[in-house]
């Protein structure tokens, strides 16, 4: 199983494994790592799942569709390597991603 | 704190997940036993009349947390289990097993249940409500072999189990008895929009109709309006609404008013007993009022005050009420509540396509905004009603001027 390393505004690390198909932000939650917030469930509805990705793992991630995007652009801690975590879908290729997550859902 | 102590939450919903975290979060050492009277463990229920009753997502994917979170909370599930009363003088719950268990602490997230429509039929096979898991799984039965389905009301499980089942190849007609679609949450301007939406979908909406009678043997045929009007079909989803679950709260002399009573802190009116959830009417310190809503970010949100003050921490619950709803390809958002607006500001062009924002204002302050596929107005619609900034009408509805430039 993919591990994916979360590490929260305080700096605390949680190496967790994910499996392939589970967005992010479920990972997070199924790990019970306090920095995720996903009010709506992975709707890509709330902005509370907000992530940024390592840039050396960006690639890998993808990019976010035009519905994302828009409200990426609403997030005060934006990143050029900011996803919503709920839209990102664990893959092989992940094995190892370190992701990190804002102040605001601390 | 005590590791002796014993917490007790009943539901297991939303609000009740987010209360064991965050019980744990908050450094609760005891023990936490969660009794609920479904056969499952925690799941989502957004998406139960959308995405899961559509067949687009598995069982799996519907769980709130993995089954491991809730080893690593230690956390005692009692399921299939049903709390038949709560003894307040001895700090005990009885079940229907006719055990009864101690507690110091006790969290009510009873939530809220479908309301039952009194008519002849309502109990044939094929008639269901929608509020449970196991509620979907007898309505995607139906539909397997279903035609033609017939969803009396139009609110908003109305209109997403139409979305749904028109998805999985169902004909569908919505009864809704009043003059519009979801007269109770929307402005006529969204109604209108609805209507529209559904009818060009292929939904047969027929508004003012009340279904008086459902006709079958063992299973449904027909569903006879209270104008004599007979519609063939051979299942039917009834969503008219919810009932709080109050009546274990009322029966243990808890103040119970639309609702479990709570104060900001989520405490009931008993010291040792908070409530969160859809069973709660609490103070909301932005509307400064007392609300009773139906909603996923309120029962999160309030949790988080309820597990704290549980802990001997004050976490006043003051948010910004948010709704959401998926119907075909239209997400709509809303931000805050609408209730005594003086205009409706339509921004983007409400008569045709799928994309458009209301904004309910009154004394040049938004106190609404209901956002069609259009997230970033939503966005900023909450930012704007939280800083209750100035917005004139004619700016909020020029398209022209950015909305961000509101900002204060």
């Amino acid at each position: 199983m993919p591990v994916i390393n979360y590490v929260e505004f305080n700096g605390t690390e949680h190496s967790v494994e994910v499996a392939e198909g589970v967005s992010l932000m479920q990972g997070a939650m199924d790990n019970l790592i306090e920095g995720m917030v996903a009010e709506c469930g992975g709707c890509c509805v709330c902005c509370t799942c907000h992530c940024m990705i390592d840039p050396q793992w960006a690639e890998a991630a993808g990019t976010a569709a035009k519905e994302e995007a828009e409200l990426l652009g609403f997030l005060d801690a934006r990143e050029e390597t900011s996803r919503l975590s709920c839209q990102v879908k664990v893959t092989a290729a992940m094995d190892g991603m370190l992701v990190r997550l804002p102040e605001s859902q601390f | 704190m005590n590791t002796s102590s014993h917490c007790i939450v009943i539901g297991a919903s939303h609000a009740a997940v987010q209360l064991i975290i965050s019980l744990r979060q908050n450094g609760w050492e005891g023990s936490i036993t969660v009794i609920s009277d479904e056969a499952h463990l925690p799941y989502q229920r957004p998406p139960l009349s959308k995405a899961y009753l559509a067949n687009t997502i598995a069982d799996e994917q519907l769980a709130l947390r993995a089954p491991a979170a809730y080893e690593k909370l230690d956390v005692t599930f009692k399921l299939s289990t049903t709390v038949t009363a709560i003894d307040t003088d001895n700090k005990q719950v009885h079940l229907d097993s006719g055990e009864a268990l101690n507690f110091d602490k006790l969290a009510l997230c009873t939530g809220a249940r479908a309301r039952p429509l009194p008519i002849l039929g309502a109990d044939l096979n094929a008639v269901h409500y929608l509020r449970t898991m196991d509620d979907v799984k007898g309505i995607q039965a139906s539909a397997a072999s279903a035609k033609n389905a017939v969803i009396i009301g139009g609110g908003y499980i109305g209109l997403e189990t139409a979305a749904s089942l028109n998805k999985l190849g169902v004909k569908v007609t919505v009864l809704e008895t009043e003059s519009r679609l979801l007269k109770r949450v929307a402005s006529p301007q969204v109604s209108a929009f609805y209507l529209r939406l559904h009818t060009e979908e292929g939904i047969d909406i027929r508004l003012n109709t009340q279904a008086a009678e459902l006709v079958g043997e063992q299973t449904l045929h027909q569903v006879i309006c209270a104008d004599g009007t007979a519609i063939e079909a051979d299942m039917a989803i009834i969503g008219i609404g919810v009932i709080a679950n109050t009546e274990l709260a009322s029966d243990a002399g808890l103040t119970v008013d639309n609702g479990v009573l709570v104060n900001e802190f989520a405490q009931t009116s008993h010291s040792d007993i908070v409530a969160a959830g859809d069973c709660t009417n609490h103070p909301n310190p932005i509307l400064n009022r007392n609300l009773r809503l139906e909603s996923v970010p309120n029962a999160i949100e309030q949790a988080k005050a309820a597990a704290a003050s549980l802990c001997g921490i004050e976490k006043p619950y003051a948010e910004l009420p948010w709704f959401w709803s998926d119907q075909f390809d239209v997400k709509l958002q809303i931000a805050g509540m609408n209730q005594g607006y003086t205009e409706a500001v339509v921004r983007g062009d409400i008569d045709n396509g799928r994309s458009f924002s209301v904004f309910y204002t009154a004394n040049n302050k938004i106190l609404a905004a209901d956002c069609i596929n259009r997230p970033k107005d939503f966005m900023l619609a909450k930012k704007l009603i939280l800083q209750n900034a100035d917005c004139d009408p004619a700016t909020l509805a020029d398209e022209n001027i950015e909305l961000k430039s509101l900002l204060q």
